[in-house]
């Protein structure tokens, strides 16, 4: 798992270098790390930059994380990247739209990197 | 584990409620600290005994089965200690303002999203907003509803941080 490009989408900047901390500590290789505070963000920044994993939170201003997984549809980069959901809002209701939604797996706040490990690395093996 | 409690709501089906929800708001929060903060939070027996020059405060809205609002308030140096911790790199009170609001917001927002979940029939049906941070102690913040609440007093790092939820319906 070397080499991978990483789009890390929350509202918040110590949420995003946490996550970002929880892959380095997985054992994967970061090549890149694109950033963005909201779904519309996100589909600026993959719309110039291929990437092959995004993780998003879903609670965020501006454009929530299932319309962004929703969108993300139309978009070339994001064809076949694995979508994984990082969000303190665990209902099912939720996580079951996000997963039809085109999102491959979903982690909930509060997590251990071990957590992020276990959900996003059988992921890119399977990639 | 018998963390304070202030209500203005009297009869035993809200005094055990009441007994629920604290518990859940403690455990919620010693979760989030443990596993997002990596330091834990203790429990401040007395809430009266806090004090009262907590000037950060973020709180989070609800709304749906349960509307009201969760606070999580504390100083700015606890701010910073909180920030440095989840960064795991060091964080003046005097500076990284935004990252300090940033983390005590994000760890509202967790905190509100672990509580809900722990109490039966709040998971689906309740939604978080996003987080708000107020700096500064001289503001009063009114609900325009009857209000029921409740405190948890704990320490991190010696120093101390109320969690309140304001119960609006």
């Amino acid at each position: 798992m070397a080499n991978i490009r990483a789009l890390i989408v929350d509202d918040s900047s110590v949420m995003r270098k946490i996550v970002e901390r929880c892959l380095r500590q997985a054992g994967i290789t970061l090549s890149a790390v694109f950033e963005a505070s909201n779904g519309a963000e996100g589909l600026a920044v993959i719309g110039n930059n291929p990437v092959d994993l995004i993780l998003s939170d879903i609670n965020m201003p501006v454009m929530d994380g299932l319309e962004f997984v929703t969108n993300l549809q139309a978009s070339a980069n994001a064809k076949g990247v694995p979508i994984v959901m990082i969000t303190t809002e665990g209902g099912e209701a939720q996580v079951t739209q996000a997963l039809t939604l085109g999102a491959k797996g979903y982690i909930r706040k509060p997590f251990t990197p071990d957590q992020v490990r276990q959900h996003v690395v059988p992921l890119l093996r399977a990639d | 584990m018998n963390p304070d409690v202030t209500t203005t709501v009297p009869g035993n089906g809200y005094e055990q409620r009441n007994e629920e929800w604290r518990r859940a708001l403690y455990e919620a929060a010693a979760e989030v600290f443990e596993m997002m903060v990596g330091e834990p939070v203790s429990l401040q027996e007395d809430t009266a005994a806090a004090p009262g020059a907590t000037d950060t405060t973020a709180m989070v809205g609800l709304a749906g089965a349960l509307c009201g609002v969760l606070s999580i308030r504390c100083t700015t140096s606890s701010a910073a200690g909180i920030a440095s911790k989840m960064l795991g790199e060091p964080v003046q009170s005097t500076e990284c303002i935004e990252q300090q609001l940033d983390a005590l917001g994000e760890i509202c927002n967790m905190v509100a999203g672990n509580f809900k979940a722990r109490v039966e029939g709040l998971r689906e049906q309740c939604m978080l907003s996003v987080p708000t941070v107020i700096t500064g102690q001289d503001y009063c913040l009114h609900s325009l509803a009857d209000n029921d609440r409740l405190e948890v007093a704990l320490l991190f790092q010696g120093n101390p941080i109320v969690l309140r939820l304001e119960i609006h319906g």
